[in-house]
C-alpha cells in the first residue's frame, strides 16, 4: 500500500513544477504583449505572429526543419528498430560489443563532438554540405533514441508468442511481420515522434552540418536571438510549444482509446 | 516442430544495414576526429594538412593515416585558457547535476506516491518540456535575467534591489538545472514507481520514524535511478554550448563553447578536434558507466 503524498511532497512538486513551466508560460504571455518589453504590458495584440508570417526567412526555415525532420525521423525510425531487433533478439553475434556501445553512444555524446565528427567526415568524402547532410546527420543522432525506445518495449514483449508463432509454420520473418511488429508498433510510432521533435530541435548538429540554402528553424531563431530579444521568436516558439502540445495530448487521447478498445492486452 | 532455419536468414542480413550505417557516420567521423587533431593547420580548403588523396586510391589513404603532428596538443597544453576551460565545465556539470538532483528527487518522490492516475499526468508534464525546443527554453531566461527583466522587476516589488545576473556564472547554472531537470526526474521516478512500498510499512512496523525508512530502505533501492540520472545530467551538460552561449559571460569558460569559437571563429580545425578529442577522453568513464546501467537495466526488464 503507497501512502498519498505528504505535505512536502505536495509542496516538492508545486515548486518543481512551477520550475519548469514558468519561463515556458511566461514565452506564450510575451508573444501576445503589444510592447516589445517584457516587463511592460502593452495590451494583447498579434501583431508579432503578423510579422512571423510576413518573415520570408524564417518561414523559409521552418521549411526546411519540416523536411529534414519528416526524412530523417522516417530513416532513424527503420534503422533504429532494425537495431534494438538486433540487439534484443539475436543474441551474441561477432561484434555485438561495438554495435550495442555505438547505438547507445549519440544519446549522451556532446553534441559539440557529433557535429565537429560528421562535418570532418562530410568534407573529407567531398559531399556539398545542405540539404542532405543535415538529414544524414539527423538520422545518426535520433536513431539511438528510436532504438533505445523500441528495445525497451522488445524487452518486456514475451518471445513465446514468436515462438508460437513459428511452431504454427511461420518463417522467422514472417513471424516478425504478423507478430512482433504490430506489437512493438506503438514503440516505434513513439520513437518516430522523438526522432522528429529531436530533429526539429536540434541547433548544434545541424550548424556544423548544414551549408548555404539549408538553414533550419533553430539556426534562424540563434542567430535572431544573438541580435537581441525579438518578439517574433516569441510568436514562433509559442506556436512551436502549441503544435508540440496539441500533437501530446491528442497522442494521449489516442492512447487511451486505444487501450479501452483493447481491453486485456 | 520448427522449419529449419537457414544459415543466412534475413533478421541476421537486417542487423548489418544500421550496424554498417552506425560505422560510417558514427565511427568513422570519430577517426577522423582523432587524425585531424593530428594535423596541421593549413591555409586552405578545407583548412588543415595532409588531405586524403583520392587519386592515389589505398596508398593516398594510407598516407592520410600516416605524417601524424602534435602542435595541436602541445599547443593545448600550453595555454592554460583550456585547462581552466575543462575544469570549470566540469565544475558547472557537477554542481548542475547535484542541484538537478536536489530538486528533482523530492518531485520524483512525490509523483511515486500519487495516485496512478495523477501520476501519468504528471508525468506527461515532465515529458511536455522535454518536447519543447532546449533552445527556446534557454532564450526564456533571457527574457526573465536580463537587467530590465521580468526577475528584476519582480524584486523591485518585495523592494529587493536588483541583481544582475545575466551573462554570470549563476545564470549558467540556472540555465543548466532547468534544461536538464527532466532528464533526472525520468529515470528516478522510473526506480522509485517500481519499488515495492510493503517494505515500508514492513519497517515501520518495525518501529522505524518515517526519515529513517527514507534512507535506509527508500533511497538504497532508488539507487540505480540516481546513478542514470546523475550520468544522464552530467555527460551532456560537460559539452553543453548553447547555455554557456546564451545566458553565459565570458567569465564563464565551458568547453563546448570553446570548440565552438575554435571552429567558427578561429578556423582552426585541427586544434577544435584536439579539444574535442580531451573532451571526449574526459567523458569516456562516465559514458562507459552509463552504457553498463543501460545495458543491465535492459536486462533486468526483460
Amino acid at each position: 500500500m503507497r501512502r498519498g503524498p505528504s505535505p512536502f511532497n505536495l509542496v516538492s512538486l508545486t515548486v518543481g513544477f512551477a520550475f519548469l513551466y514558468l519561463p515556458i508560460l511566461l514565452l506564450v504571455v510575451w508573444s501576445f504583449n503589444a510592447s516589445k518589453l517584457v516587463t511592460v504590458w502593452g495590451g494583447f495584440s498579434t501583431k508579432w505572429y503578423g510579422a512571423l508570417f510576413q518573415n520570408e526567412q524564417l518561414m523559409a526555415a521552418a521549411w526546411v526543419t519540416l523536411r529534414v525532420g519528416l526524412i530523417s525521423a522516417t530513416l532513424a525510425t527503420i534503422l533504429g528498430t532494425l537495431a534494438a531487433v538486433a540487439l534484443t533478439r539475436h543474441g551474441r553475434f561477432r561484434g555485438r560489443t561495438l554495435f550495442s556501445g555505438m547505438s547507445y553512444a549519440p544519446l549522451v555524446m556532446p553534441e559539440v563532438i557529433m557535429g565537429l565528427s560528421l562535418l570532418l567526415l562530410f568534407v573529407a568524402l567531398k559531399i556539398d554540405r545542405g540539404f542532405l547532410t543535415v538529414t544524414l546527420a539527423h538520422t545518426t543522432l535520433t536513431m539511438a533514441y528510436v532504438a533505445v525506445v523500441v528495445q525497451s518495449r522488445l524487452a518486456t514483449f514475451d518471445t513465446a508468442l514468436e515462438e508460437a508463432a513459428q511452431d504454427l509454420g511461420c518463417t522467422p520473418t514472417r513471424a516478425f511481420w504478423q507478430v512482433t511488429l504490430p506489437n512493438i508498433f506503438p514503440a516505434i510510432l513513439a520513437g518516430w515522434m522523438l526522432a522528429f521533435t529531436l530533429s526539429l530541435d536540434d541547433l548544434v548538429i545541424a550548424s556544423f552540418t548544414s551549408g548555404p540554402g539549408a538553414t533550419t528553424l533553430p539556426m534562424r531563431i540563434y542567430s535572431q536571438v544573438r541580435l537581441g530579444v525579438s518578439p517574433e521568436i516569441n510568436a514562433v516558439c509559442t506556436l512551436l510549444i502549441g503544435i508540440v502540445a496539441v500533437g501530446v495530448i491528442c497522442w494521449s487521447i489516442g492512447s487511451k482509446w486505444r487501450a479501452r478498445a483493447l481491453p486485456a492486452t | 516442430m520448427r522449419p529449419p532455419r537457414t544459415a543466412v536468414s534475413w533478421p541476421k542480413l537486417s542487423a548489418l544495414i544500421p550496424y554498417a550505417w552506425l560505422l560510417v557516420f558514427f565511427a568513422l567521423p570519430f577517426l577522423m576526429v582523432f587524425r585531424l587533431s593530428l594535423s596541421d593547420s593549413a591555409l586552405s580548403i578545407p583548412p588543415y594538412k595532409p588531405q586524403i588523396d583520392w587519386s592515389a586510391g589505398i596508398d593516398g589513404i594510407k598516407a592520410f593515416f600516416g605524417g601524424l603532428d602534435f602542435d595541436a596538443y602541445k599547443q593545448l597544453g600550453s595555454d592554460s585558457l583550456y585547462a581552466k576551460s575543462y575544469i570549470s565545465s566540469l565544475r558547472f556539470a557537477a554542481e548542475g547535476t547535484i542541484l538537478a538532483l536536489l530538486v528533482g528527487y523530492p518531485m520524483a518522490y512525490g509523483m511515486a506516491r500519487c495516485k496512478p492516475s495523477t501520476r501519468s499526468l504528471l508525468l506527461m508534464l515532465v515529458i511536455l518540456p522535454f518536447w519543447t525546443s532546449f533552445l527556446i527554453r534557454v532564450y526564456a531566461w533571457v527574457g526573465i535575467l536580463k537587467p530590465e527583466g521580468l526577475l528584476n522587476a519582480g524584486l523591485a516589488l518585495v523592494g529587493i534591489p536588483p541583481t544582475d545576473l545575466l551573462y554570470t556564472p549563476a545564470a549558467v547554472q540556472i540555465g543548466l538545472v532547468y534544461s536538464y531537470l527532466p532528464f533526472m526526474v525520468l529515470p528516478l521516478y522510473a526506480a522509485l514507481e517500481k519499488m515495492d512500498y510493503t517494505l515500508l510499512e514492513a519497517a515501520a512496523d518495525l518501529g522505524s520514524p518515517p526519515w529513517k525508512s527514507f534512507w535506509q530502505v527508500t533511497f538504497p533501492l532508488s539507487i540505480p535511478g540516481v546513478i542514470a540520472g546523475c550520468l544522464l545530467c552530467f555527460i551532456p551538460m560537460v559539452g553543453e554550448f548553447v547555455i554557456p552561449d546564451l545566458l553565459g559571460g565570458p567569465g564563464s569558460l565551458m568547453i563546448g563553447r570553446s570548440i565552438w569559437m575554435e571552429f567558427f571563429a578561429n578556423r582552426d580545425w585541427p586544434f577544435a578536434s584536439a579539444v574535442a578529442v580531451v573532451l571526449l577522453l574526459t567523458l569516456v568513464v562516465p559514458i562507459v558507466l552509463y552504457q553498463r546501467q543501460q545495458v543491465k537495466a535492459l536486462e533486468a526488464g526483460a
